[in-house]
């Protein structure tokens, strides 16, 4: 049964009065409003308990219907969301939920069958050859300042210099006199690890100052830092720089930092946003994935700031 | 001549006022403008970027629910027997309490992986509101057994004295004049453990989870406004607009809701101390 | 004989409700360990005390795994956090109690439960884009123990306050003015009759808002830099045990996630040693006192 119909069946019987003279009963002399509730909330449980379709239905329907539980990555999230609204809108009978949780509980998720479908804001690692991922999107990183910083570009080695303690000052790249703050990403995310191979650097050389999570949290602390320099996702940051947040893109190895240099492939740090299956996607969740994939969700992919993938 | 102690007192107080203004300032000058009817009924669209919060709202509200349904019988039941019939020395009611004050400082993003383990996974309910009410009753027990049990001891003992005196069964006794007695503590183990509830983040993003469509049942997985927040602030670029109403609909809230709890409370406290 | 009447009924569904909150802590301390399990076994214990670093990401054998800068950091921080917040709430509750108009008071009140339901990510991110910024301008790079310590003790606060308010209430008004029928000052009325009778609300107040402050994750991620280091100074950033928990786990696998999970073991162990040490403390200092 589909959620439309399950909403029907909770509304009808309520409008029918199945539920209100037995709440009526119950509370006899002065209704009181807290027991109502919660016995309202019981009668909805049941009603939903009853309704519920069965899990495993969603692979075996030829035409899209059922429900697909997708679990992953925070970053990915927001994206697969607003796809899966989108989908959801096309297809009636389809109903996708989506959870975050990091990308480390969509390979989790996907492995053991409790989500469809993955996300994970990388590509797989050669130890996760069991399971089949399909990019949906990708998404540049970029080394940023802040605005006011008289510095305007930094070579690969001097970036490497930088994070790995052995230029502490501005003053030895022709900056301000102060001494520099660096931004780094936590253990295990998957910017951090892309920026490491690209610099070729080893996680326990870096000497950072702060140590971060999100891109929103590095966007806020070099905003909020003259001397700071760290690494976030381009498109945040370019959507940033535009709203007057005072942070500026550097170029990286020469080429400009912009949604359109990763775009047409010339910019040399990007990663891509993967969904993941345990087997060879088939079903609804092909049907979305390929959904996700094609270019009628171009726009939701540029409007969460990320790069669409070429046709 | 101004008096050491006043200065003190009054010094503490200003700081705090100052503090909250600062704070409350801050999210009313930049969440206020964004504030509507729409924007309290509409769906959120372009991830919460635009439209509204009427979903999240109707799911922060039923999580709460759950919660309180959940975590007020058990957590006053809990207390009643700590202070009235176990004296704090026993082993299980040193057990108990102990265990309590641990459960305190364990971090919320363990409760909600814990949570995910039990509720979602092992009891089969899922990502849902049922999951989330849940793992926050799990929660906000040891602040609300905490301060009820407080609010019983600063009872009087010659309060039970005159009442077993009397002849009064036990039952009798707690209903009619412990209860009374120890209502303010209760009500704020109620206003600590609903302001825990509801900025909660951490435990919710495991169990009740991010799907923001209007919940159907308690088995649907509903958005919290708080989780809702942390996504605005911290993961959608351009979100803090949202982000900051969202928050001064959540303080505005809670501000509801406490003065519920102490309106209901007062008036509570009222009848029953007329009949005592 | 026997007999099922109300008293017996009630006695023993209070037992089951305080039986129910024990067994979901030991069911968390359970998951812990089961979840942390495979960590110990592979990295052992000792090396949680004696690797040279916090590198997890790579395999058991490559990775190293030293959590005492963060179990250091987690002390400080809640220490700070906690000799902050205790004064000013107490003081708080006296104020509303003892000091302010009733109408001011009630006011005043509303405030602190007002801060008690503010989301930790928005302490956070007012920390992030207000406080940081402040404290870099007294010594870079801003994100630091000092940060973390100013949020905790904010978001404690209100516990404290507003336990220490109950408990306040709660102190017989015939105390108070016996206290002053001896012409004891306002000052001294509270201090030395008021304060010592509602003590033990006072001591639940303070337990609960260092629980509150060691658990505390998101804030604390936000503003305190997250560097694993023993700090030298107020202004060299930490990381706490939580945040490093909320920092790693999204994207942590096998042996990583686990050793997290040690994380949350070895915290629970602090708060479960500190909470032992209070109780000697509170004893010993009860059989001194005079009540």
């Amino acid at each position: 049964m589909t959620v439309n119909a399950r909403m029907r069946v909770h509304s009808a019987a309520l409008n029918a009065g199945v539920v209100k003279p037995w709440l009526r009963w119950s509370s006899v002399p002065s209704p009181r409003p807290c027991a109502r509730t919660m016995l309202l909330c019981a009668a909805a449980l049941v009603l939903s308990a009853c309704g519920r379709p069965p899990q495993q239905n969603s692979a075996e329907h030829a035409g899209p219907q059922g429900k697909l539980a997708i679990t992953g990555s925070s970053t990915v999230a927001p994206l697969v969301a607003e796809i899966g609204k989108r989908f959801e809108s096309q297809h009636p009978g389809v109903r996708i939920d989506v959870q975050t949780g990091g990308s480390s509980r969509g390979v989790a998720d996907a492995r053991s069958g409790l989500a469809d479908i993955g996300m994970v804001s990388r590509a797989l690692r050669p130890d996760e050859a069991d399971l089949h991922g399909v990019a949906i999107a990708r998404d540049g990183i970029a080394v940023i300042l802040h605005a006011t910083n008289p510095v305007t570009a930094l070579s690969d080695a001097q970036v490497a210099a930088i994070y790995t303690g052995r230029i502490t000052h501005w003053r030895e790249l022709g900056g301000s006199d102060a001494p520099i703050t660096v931004v780094n990403k936590a253990e295990g995310r998957s910017t951090l690890e892309l920026f490491l191979h690209y610099f070729k650097l080893a996680s326990p050389a870096v000497k950072a100052h702060v140590v971060i999570g999100d891109n929103e949290q590095g966007i806020k602390t070099v905003a909020g830092n003259p001397d700071a320099i760290g690494y976030v996702s381009v498109g945040a940051a370019e959507y940033s720089a535009t709203q007057r947040v005072p942070i500026k893109l550097l170029p990286m190895n020469g080429v400009e930092a912009s949604i359109a240099a990763v775009k047409d492939g010339s910019f040399p740090l990007s990663r891509p946003l993967t969904l993941i299956t345990r087997t060879e996607p088939a079903g609804l969740a092909k049907a979305f994935i390929d959904y996700a994939r094609s270019p009628a969700v171009h726009d939701l992919v540029g409007r969460l700031y990320f790069v669409p993938l070429e046709p | 001549m101004p008096r050491s102690d006043a200065l003190l007192v009054y010094g503490a107080a200003l700081t705090v006022t100052a503090m909250f203004c600062w704070l409350l300032g801050d999210l009313l000058w930049n969440g206020l403008a964004q504030i509507d009817w729409a924007f309290l009924t509409r769906a959120p669209r372009d991830a919460g970027r635009a439209g509204g919060i009427g979903p999240i709202l109707v799911s922060t509200g039923l999580i709460l629910a759950v919660c309180l349904a959940v975590s007020v019988p058990l957590g006053v039941g809990a207390a009643i027997f700590l202070s009235e019939y176990t004296a704090a020395d026993t082993a299980f009611g040193r057990a108990v309490g102990r265990s309590l004050d641990v459960l305190a400082g364990v971090p919320s993003i363990m409760f909600g992986l814990f949570g995910n383990a039990l509720f979602c996974i092992w009891l089969g309910l899922g990502f849902s509101i049922l999951s989330g009410g849940l793992t926050l009753a799990c929660m906000v027990l040891p602040i609300l057994i905490r301060a009820t049990e407080e609010g019983l001891r600063a009872v009087p003992k010659e309060v039970r004295h005159g009442a077993a005196a009397l002849g009064l069964s036990r039952t009798r006794t707690l209903w009619s004049l412990l209860l009374p007695a120890a209502a303010p503590g209760l009500v704020v183990g109620l206003v600590l453990g609903i302001g825990r509830a509801l900025a909660e983040t951490a435990a919710l993003i495991f169990t009740s989870g991010y799907v923001d469509r209007m919940p159907g049942s308690l088995l649907d997985s509903g958005r919290a406004l708080s989780l809702h927040i942390f996504d605005l602030s911290m993961n959608i670029s351009g979100g803090n607009a949202n982000a900051y109403a969202s928050a001064v609909v959540l303080v505005v809230l809670l501000l509801a809701i406490n003065l519920c709890a102490s309106w209901i409370a007062d008036r509570w406290l009222h009848r029953r101390s007329l009949v005592a | 004989m026997f007999r099922w009447n109300p008293d017996r009924l009630l006695a023993l569904g209070l037992r089951l409700c305080a039986a129910g909150a024990g067994v979901i802590v030991l069911l968390i301390a359970g998951f812990l360990v089961s979840e942390s399990w495979p960590a110990l076994r592979a990295i052992g214990v000792t090396r949680f005390a004696s690797d040279a670093s916090w590198h997890p990401a790579a395999d058991a054998t490559r990775g190293t795994f030293n959590l005492l800068p963060m179990v250091w950091g987690t002390l400080l921080a809640t220490t700070g956090a906690v000799l902050l917040a205790t004064p000013l709430g107490v003081l708080s509750a006296v104020f509303s109690h003892h000091y302010a108009a009733p109408r001011i008071a009630h006011v005043y009140r509303r405030i602190i439960e007002l801060l008690a339901g503010i989301p930790s990510v928005v302490y956070g991110f007012w920390g992030l884009v207000v406080l940081v910024p402040l404290i870099r301008t007294l010594q870079p790079p801003g994100p630091s123990l000092l940060a973390g310590v100013l949020i905790l003790a904010l978001m404690i606060l209100p516990t404290i306050a507003l336990m220490a308010d109950a408990a306040i209430g709660g102190v017989p008004a015939a105390q108070r003015r016996a206290a002053a029928a001896l012409g004891l000052s306002r000052w001294r009325t509270v201090t030395s009759v008021v304060l010592p009778a509602a003590r033990s609300g006072l001591a639940t107040g303070v337990v609960l808002g260092t629980g509150r402050a060691i658990g505390e994750t998101m804030a604390v991620l936000m503003v305190c830099g997250n560097v694993v280091q023993t700090p030298s100074s107020v202004f060299d950033p930490i990381r706490t045990l939580a945040a490093n928990i909320a920092l790693e786990m999204a994207y942590a696998l096998d042996d990583h996630r686990s050793a997290l999970f040690v994380s949350g073991l070895v915290l629970l162990a602090m708060i479960a040693l500190l909470i032992g040490l209070a109780e000697r403390l509170r004893r010993q200092a009860g059989a001194h006192a005079p009540v």
